[in-house]
């Protein structure tokens, strides 16, 4: 109990940093919302009286505690730029990423494991080689520029997904999923490669322990070690390890949104900062830290279910 | 048997990275044009003799701008990888090694700045420090200490456990000579791999904020920018995304590959 | 007495030519012309270019829907508060204004069926088309038109914070409504000095009193009815079956879709996904010119090298002067754009035609030896360093902004780039005048007072610290004069002190390159930036894009 309680404070302290870090970040950063809105021929008057009505005049101090106060009960104001309530407009582009995220992280695994096992299977053998460069130049090309590969393969010459078009997910699940596989793999690609690499040297890693020794020698068959054994155990250091791949795989989504042109939290947090729309910023920063630190106590949790010797302290 | 194969990968990464420095190094001395230098007769012309990736959308001279891009890139990835080592074993070794509230304390921060959108973070320091290639250096080597700091300080956790650290102790060496003397070096091989996993990340990082526009500013190249400007001509100029594509992958694959053995060696 | 003025008279005020409708072509002719016969041959040409299939085979037909691409989101649906110009270009063809600008760049009745300006140029007296209905279905009436002026002006007794203020409309005394003796309802709106322009501003949207809901189901009276808005994803609107105009629209529903970046709306042309999409670099044009249609016009901007007038070493006018002689402008337009696009002398575009200077585009014809003399006259013979601030977000500027950098280095000058965001333009230079030069296109509402007058030593968006009191007197003369002639000579003369002043570097007026699906006809090009979708239809069987 004293865990929980121990991790959720650490949760709620690190959202504050998070939010004050974003706070100071816009105080530094010129132009504000008011001016962003107006544009270039509005007077210094209505400047002021926009600034006045968002609430940009007030002191820093009013103003953070203002928005904690929103943020406790969930509500983080409104959209300078949309005049819409910030809620409303993450509702819409949450579940976006999330299924990217999501997609992409299943993709990961589908594709990771088994290649990992047959990796470490023929360890050091052509096909553990080939298999490692593969993975390894896939993940030397730069995300983006991977997004527009497959936009310009799958989209524009095989026509098999129109490039820029989007489904909800409300509208029509099947075509929502059409249209989102694609970013998914360009996310997918570059971390399949660290994974079935670290799958594979986990693996390794496990095969020369001495139970692996003991079960042979009694006669089992490699086969039936690997998956009834060591693959349970192998496969530990892989949940951590997908705990920083999720939070990567949050991070990539916002460039590969951008090229995919997917109305998700990327997009959005990239037109709200370009618009220095504070509410908007505010709350996707700190939806994605919650995400990323909830996952990273999730993998905790996982970690230490799995493997009862980790204590949780 | 096994040892000649491992070999071959290494050997591999080896030559790569040597390609990219020899281009790197005679880049520094020189190129065959002036890379930004522009000729209005020579737009978009594929690859010949004249110029051996061809020529961009101003007419200039891809081998020459792929040149100068590669050297700032490379100088982008070491100089974020020597920022984001520095301070973060500096954070990992004192966490690691104390413990206690200090380790709290800066852990809280370091999951804070983890968790903290990086591109946000990018864009932040780009627009209060102005934009240009020193500043994304600062900006991508403060984004890469978490990781770095979390490295150093697992390590420094396991290690101070260790009987030659309680030795030491015994001794009267003083912490700051059992850190970075006794238990730093012993910490050399994840480091060195955190370093080459941090250079690839950078040289990444750099090309998708050339992407977003936060990288070094034109006409000044880099091969992420490159790559960036290439995007439109995909179809009816293909080489000026070959060049400047091939050297990133090359780039990356090739310490990819040195560091894989890092690894085997270091465990 | 007043002076009924009817289209013709209109025509002579703000006869814009259709230069703007094929550019490229009339350049290669010599030139700009206004005469009204050019007009319809600029337009034959215009048609020929565009389209290698028969006069028959272009027949419009009724019905369809289209996709056109845009890259901005839209900053308002109410449109007294949109103040970006890609939202003003999607929001045209659901509002209009008392008036609005046809493709000649005519201000020809829209809302009223009819105006007239008194003499002294103090009254305008609008009479209102009958029958014109809001897309909720009530009549317009007198009192919609005065609420919406009133409002678009500031004149409101509750205003609200985010309603952009027409600073130019703030001339209005008052606005009263009358009935004549036939049964029409007439608006008339009294200045408090005289200004001849006004109606430059009078485009500004009509929208039924006391509707609250303009920010999320917007009402106006234009030829397309407001279906539903995702932010970041796009806006749809239907036709309206109810415009009074016979004939148009021809389409059933146009989906206006928000691309994250040119770059990615690029990859959607490449797939055919989008019908219509307006901002393509030459390069992209090239590339789709088979699949495409490319129409050719003109951005309607002044693009210049713009300096501020008090920094250090552009406070001395030699300097200034130097910069313009060392850019090659020609140069500028052959590399980035392929040729294409309207060298300017001044702060002044082609499309004003008849108060555009013409004589002004040699005075600094590219000469790298008098800069490197005039550098040396002023000191700077050695040449010096300074920064150019360019928006991020347009790369036709970044563009813009290399190929200067190579060019001044030829006269020692050492320029630098800076990349920054709009957001931080805006409040950097354009309000704080923190820069020493930037790389910008300026724009302009339909009066010619619009397109200079920042450079008033007082006005508050004088972002370039220009001061000249002989600017200042000749401009309060030229707004308030009621002779054409005389206002003609008053603005040429203004376009020639800048220029003299060597202001900034005048570069060019952008040409804008339009990707339009084959099967469609009817893209128009505007003096001002709008996408004109009524009058875009089909030719042959008219299809669905959503």
């Amino acid at each position: 109990m004293r865990f929980y309680v121990k991790k959720i404070i650490t949760l709620v302290l690190t959202l504050l940093l998070v939010s004050l870090l974003t706070f100071v970040a816009f105080q530094v950063i010129p132009g504000d919302g008011a001016l962003s809105k107006l544009g270039m021929d509005a007077t210094e008057e209505q400047v002021e009286a926009l600034r006045e009505s968002l609430g940009l005049n007030d002191s820093m101090v009013v103003r953070f505690t203002r928005f904690l106060g929103g943020a406790v009960k969930g509500d983080f104001g409104n959209s300078s730029q949309y005049s819409v309530s910030v809620t409303s407009l993450v509702k819409e582009r949450l579940p976006v990423t999330i299924w990217l995220a999501g997609l992409s992280i299943v993709i990961i695994i589908v594709v990771s494991i088994p290649l990992g096992i047959l990796c470490s299977r023929k360890q050091n053998g052509m096909v553990d080689r080939l298999i490692t460069l593969l993975t390894q130049t896939c993940m030397a090309v730069p995300s983006f520029f991977l997004g527009i590969l497959i936009t310009l393969v799958f989209g524009v010459m095989l026509k098999w997904f129109i490039p820029g078009k989007y489904v909800g997910p409300s509208q029509d699940f099947g075509q929502f999923i059409h249209y989102i596989i694609f970013p998914a793999v360009a996310v997918s690609v570059p971390k399949i490669a660290m994974m079935v690499k670290f799958l594979r040297n986990s693996v390794i890693r496990e095969l020369q322990l001495d139970y692996v020794r003991t079960a042979k020698s009694k006669g089992n068959k490699e086969r039936r070690i690997l998956y009834k054994h060591v693959l349970k155990n192998a496969l530990m250091p892989v949940i951590t390890f997908m705990g920083m791949v999720i939070a990567d795989v949050l991070a990539g989504s916002i460039v590969i949104e951008q090229v995919f042109n997917l109305p998700g939290m990327g997009r959005l947090l990239v037109v709200a900062i370009s618009n220095r729309d504070f509410n908007v910023v505010q709350a996707v920063v700190l939806y994605i830290a919650a995400v990323v630190i909830i996952i990273n106590f999730i993998v905790d949790l996982l970690y230490q279910k799995v493997d009862p010797r980790v204590k949780i302290s | 048997m096994r040892k000649r194969q491992l070999d071959f990968n290494f050997i591999l990464g080896i030559v790569l990275i040597s390609f990219v420095l020899l281009l790197v190094l005679v880049g520094l001395f020189y190129t065959p044009y002036d890379p930004n230098a522009m000729d209005i007769t020579s737009k978009n012309l594929p690859p010949s003799l004249n110029h051996l990736f061809g020529t961009d959308y101003m007419g200039r001279d891809i081998l020459s701008r792929v040149m100068e891009g590669a050297k700032t890139t490379f100088f982008i990835g070491i100089a974020t990888v020597a920022i984001g080592a520095v301070v973060g074993t500096l954070v990992g070794a004192v966490t690691g090694y104390y413990g206690g509230i200090l380790d709290e304390v800066l852990m809280r921060i370091n999951d804070g700045v983890a968790s903290f959108p990086s591109i946000l973070l990018a864009l932040v320091m780009v627009s209060i420090l102005g934009t240009g290639k020193y500043n994304i250096i600062l900006a991508l080597g403060i984004i890469f200490i978490p990781s770095f700091a979390r490295v150093v300080r697992s390590e420094f956790i396991a290690q101070k456990q260790l009987d030659y650290v309680r030795n030491a102790k015994l001794m009267g060496a003083g912490d700051l000579r059992i850190m970075f003397v006794h238990i730093l070096p012993n910490t050399k091989s994840i480091i060195l791999s955190a370093v080459t996993v941090g250079f690839n990340n950078a040289v990444l990082a750099e090309a998708g904020m050339s992407y977003l526009s936060l990288g070094v500013q034109p006409p000044d190249a880099s091969l992420g920018r490159m790559l960036s400007e290439a995007q439109t001509y995909l179809f009816n100029a293909p080489w000026f995304a070959l060049a400047p594509g091939f050297i990133i992958v090359i780039t990356v694959l090739g310490f990819s590959l040195i560091n894989e053995r890092g690894i085997k060696n270091g465990k | 007495m007043k002076k009924r003025i009817g289209i013709l008279l209109l025509l002579s005020m703000f006869a814009l030519t259709a230069l703007y409708g094929c550019s490229g072509g009339n350049k290669e002719d010599g030139g700009s012309t206004n005469s009204a016969n050019e007009n319809n041959l600029s337009e034959d040409q215009n048609g020929e270019s565009s389209s290698d299939m028969t006069a028959d085979a272009d027949e419009p037909v009724y019905g369809g829907s289209v996709i056109v691409g845009i890259t901005q989101d839209l900053d308002s649906l109410d449109p007294h508060k949109a103040v970006a110009a890609g939202t003003n270009e999607v929001l045209y063809n659901i509002f209009e204004g008392l008036v609005k600008p046809d493709k000649d760049g005519n201000l020809v009745p829209a809302v009223a069926s009819d105006y007239s300006i008194s003499e002294d140029g103090m009254t305008y007296t609008f009479t209102l088309r009958d029958g014109v209905q809001f897309h909720n279905g009530n009549l317009v009436t007198a009192d919609d038109v005065i609420y919406s002026i009133k409002r678009s002006a500031g004149m409101l007794e509750t205003s609200d914070p985010e309603v952009k203020v027409e600073s130019a409309l703030s001339v209005i005394a008052d606005i009263t409504s009358m009935v004549t003796e036939e049964g029409k309802t007439q608006i008339q709106i009294l200045l408090s000095e005289p200004n001849t322009e006004l109606i430059g501003y009078l485009t500004t949207p009509i929208i039924p009193k006391d509707y609250d809901g303009q920010a999320e189901t917007p009402v106006g009276t234009g030829p397309f009815k407001f279906v539903s808005y995702t932010p970041l994803q796009s806006i749809v609107m239907e036709k309206n079956e109810d415009y009074y105009v016979e004939g148009v629209p021809y389409l059933d529903q146009v989906t206006f879709k928000i691309s994250a970046n040119t770059d990615s709306a690029f990859m959607e042309l490449m797939a055919g996904a989008i019908d219509i999409f307006p901002y393509l670099t030459e390069e992209q044009a090239n590339q789709l010119s088979s699949t495409y249609d490319i129409e050719v016009g003109n951005m309607n901007l002044v693009q210049g090298l713009f300096l501020n007038n008090q920094a250090a070493p552009f406070d001395n006018m030699l300097v200034r002067q130097a910069l313009c002689y060392a850019i090659d402008r020609q140069g500028i337009l052959d590399m980035v754009a392929g040729g294409k696009g309207q060298i300017i002398g001044s702060n002044m575009f082609h499309g004003f035609s008849i108060y555009y200077n013409d004589t002004l585009e040699d005075v600094y014809a590219y000469n790298p030896e008098k800069a490197k003399e005039l550098l040396a006259e002023a000191g700077y013979a050695d040449g010096f360093s300074f920064t150019i601030k360019v928006p991020s977000n347009y790369q036709f500027h970044v563009d813009t902004a290399q190929v200067i950098v190579e060019q001044l280095k030829a006269v020692g000058i050492d320029a630098k780039i800076q990349l920054i965001e709009w957001a931080s333009w805006l409040s950097d230079v354009y309000k704080a005048r923190d820069y020493e030069a930037t790389i910008v296109g300026l724009d302009a509402k339909l009066a010619p007072s619009d397109v200079l007058k920042r450079y008033r030593s007082t006005a508050s968006n004088n972002f370039l610290n220009y001061e000249n009191a002989e600017f200042d007197t000749i401009f309060a003369e030229a707004i308030g004069t009621i002779d054409q002639d005389i206002k003609i000579q008053k603005y040429k003369e203004l376009q020639e002190i800048l220029t003299n002043d060597a202001a900034s570097v005048y570069i060019q007026d952008p040409a804008l390159l339009v990707a339009v699906n084959k099967k469609l006809t009817g893209y128009t090009f505007y003096p001002v930036y709008v996408q004109d979708m009524s009058v875009v239809a089909y030719t042959g069987t008219p299809e669905n894009h959503q």
